[in-house]
């Protein structure tokens, strides 16, 4: 049953994303990159990074 | 005509066209089923995996139509970065659980799973006619994406024609002798281009426009005094809209036929997996390929009445002729990729779900003919090109667009399926039709932008067409649902059993 606390992670991203208020201006500035930009695009690294992480703990628990 | 560029280009979309007929050779397993041909054979790892499905979910109109809409619209173009982000992690949970149910009973199509799940062959057909549609206007986009590339690389309206049903009747030709694995192959060579071709451009072209900063000052000056004015940061008027269009695309992504259709390839489930944290990166590359339509407002380029030409045009004026025609040569193979399995899904669905559906119960059903299924893509190609070259591109990216909201109406029997067998057949089929309707409704009365303004009393609420035709539709699935019992207690069947899920 643990197993289902890990796939709860994966609705971080999507909290993070969905919720367009959070991230709708341009303050402050990475590289040149407003802030909508950078943080919709590092949320990709991010999201990407939560999966495998997910993916690495309950396989773990697959294969016992 | 641009003849180094041309000359490349041509060149390397030919090595890739042989490559699709060698594919068939390739793993040395003659083709012999219907599933060795559609499917790979379920035989797919990780890293071809990774190759088959970037070059499938990221395609030539995509390529060419985002940065076109950032150069028009702005900032709501980069919707299809969130899209991702949100469409990943639910995959990981649905497309696991269909490859794993599909890889157990031997299924092809979403369409197969329904009918199993659900008991309903009314439902079956409805999920396969919705994938049908949206995929049809899909691929005679891609090649309105490869015109806009022929465009830019010079040629006149005729010798693009002449190209595109040339390059077709290859690709017809080559996806009729091998099937996925074609695709799976020139997936490879497409995503190493691209991918080439996109770095190169984000760090090259900024570089000659005076740096990141400047570029986007550039752009929001540019949009702003545009006729329809557009800003690099959306509106507050505008945030439900980008937050239910990144949504409702996420969730009905993973149910179009030609993404089924790959990600059924897997060799296991855990290839299903580990895909969906590593095929993010193509998303960067996404996300920074929009930015580029930021580049070409920066750099002053002029589309015309053609938004289409920004990525073309910026990549023809400041790329060498040789870079160029590989970049152009990238994007035309990133048409003929997603183009190869898109045919291949829709052949499924004829073959599996709608030619089943009216046709006399065959002898030994699990051994469906290949070939059928090899003609019917033929068919849905030549269909697309037809529609391609003689419609209208706006007719053929409204009914897209359209499409896409259609296929999120998939999402109760296809996805929420998948966990709970809660909802009755009928009500899921009646809140179908209304979520099709709604859909069409929407997109009629709005000009298919994809936005509808909700008016309730005063209050007004610009939303994604998709996502409230799906409210709809669940809400008549739920009420169809809880009232069934008033005239039917007889319970319904499911073929599958909780085990084939595990």
């Amino acid at each position: 049953m643990e197993k289902r606390w890990w796939y709860l992670l994966l609705a971080i991203p999507l909290v993070a994303t969905l919720i367009p208020p959070i991230y709708a201006r341009t303050q402050p500035e990475l590289f040149g990159f407003p802030f909508f930009y950078w943080y919709q695009l590092l949320w990709v690294l991010l999201a990407s990074g939560i999966t495998w992480l997910v993916f690495n703990r309950t396989r773990e628990m697959r294969d016992e | 005509m641009n003849n180094t560029a041309a000359i490349i280009c041509l060149v390397l979309v030919a090595a890739v066209i042989a490559l699709g007929f060698w594919a068939a050779r390739w793993g040395n397993v003659k083709i012999h089923s219907l599933e060795e041909w559609a499917l790979g054979g379920r035989r797919f790892g990780t890293l071809i995996y990774w190759f088959l499905l970037g070059g499938d979910a990221y395609t030539a109109y995509t390529f060419i139509a985002l940065p076109a809409l950032a150069y028009g619209a702005g900032a709501f173009a980069f919707y299809a970065v969130p899209y991702a982000t949100v469409t990943y992690p639910l995959a990981y949970l649905f497309a696991s659980r269909l490859w794993i149910i599909g890889k157990r009973r031997g299924y092809l199509t979403t369409a197969d799973f329904v009918r199993e799940r659900f008991d309903s062959r009314a439902l079956e057909l409805a999920i396969a006619v919705t994938g049908l549609l949206a995929l049809i206007p899909y691929i005679a986009l891609q090649l309105i994406g490869m015109q806009a590339v022929l465009q830019a690389l010079g040629f006149a309206v005729l010798s693009s024609e002449l190209f595109l049903v040339i390059s077709f009747a290859l690709l017809a030709a080559f996806t009729f002798t091998s099937g996925l694995r074609a695709p799976a192959l020139i997936a490879v060579v497409k995503d190493v281009l691209i991918y080439a071709t996109v770095i190169t451009a984000v760090v090259y072209i900024p570089s000659q426009l005076g740096g990141w900063h400047h570029i986007f000052d550039a752009a929001q000056t540019a949009l702003k005094a545009k006729p329809k004015p557009g800003a690099i940061v959306i509106a507050p008027a505008q945030y439900f809209a980008y937050a239910t269009l990144v949504f409702g695309s996420a969730l009905a992504l993973f149910n179009y036929p030609h993404l089924i259709t790959s990600m059924l390839s897997a060799k296991s489930v855990d290839v299903v997996r580990r895909n969906m944290a590593l095929l993010p990166a193509y998303t960067l590359l996404l996300g920074l390929l929009a930015l580029l339509g930021f580049c070409a407002l920066a750099a002053g380029i002029n589309v015309g009445k053609q938004p289409n030409l920004a990525v073309p045009l910026l990549f023809a004026k400041f790329f060498p002729p040789w870079f160029a025609g590989i970049a152009f040569a990238a994007i035309i193979i990133g048409a003929l990729v997603p183009a190869a399995i898109m045919a291949i899904g829709a052949a499924n669905l004829f073959a599996s779900n709608i030619f089943r559906s009216f046709s006399v119960r065959l002898q030994g059903e699990a051994a469906l003919p290949a070939f059928n299924a090899k003609v019917l893509a033929l068919v849905v190609l030549a269909a697309a090109l037809f529609m391609a070259i003689n419609v209208q591109p706006a007719f053929a990216i409204n009914f897209q667009q359209l499409g896409g909201a259609w296929m999120v109406q998939t999402v109760p029997a296809g996805s929420i399926g998948l966990f709970t067998r809660w909802f009755r057949a009928p009500a899921l089929l009646a809140g179908w039709i209304v979520g099709m309707g709604t859909a069409a409704y929407m997109g009629y009365t709005n000009g298919y932008s994809g936005t509808y303004v909700l008016h309730l009393g005063s209050f007004v609420l610009a939303g994604y067409v998709g996502f409230y035709a799906l409210v709809a539709n669940l809400a008549v699935s739920t009420a169809g649902t809880l009232l069934a019992p008033l005239w039917s207690a007889a319970p319904e069947r499911d073929l599958t059993a909780a085990a084939d899920y595990a």
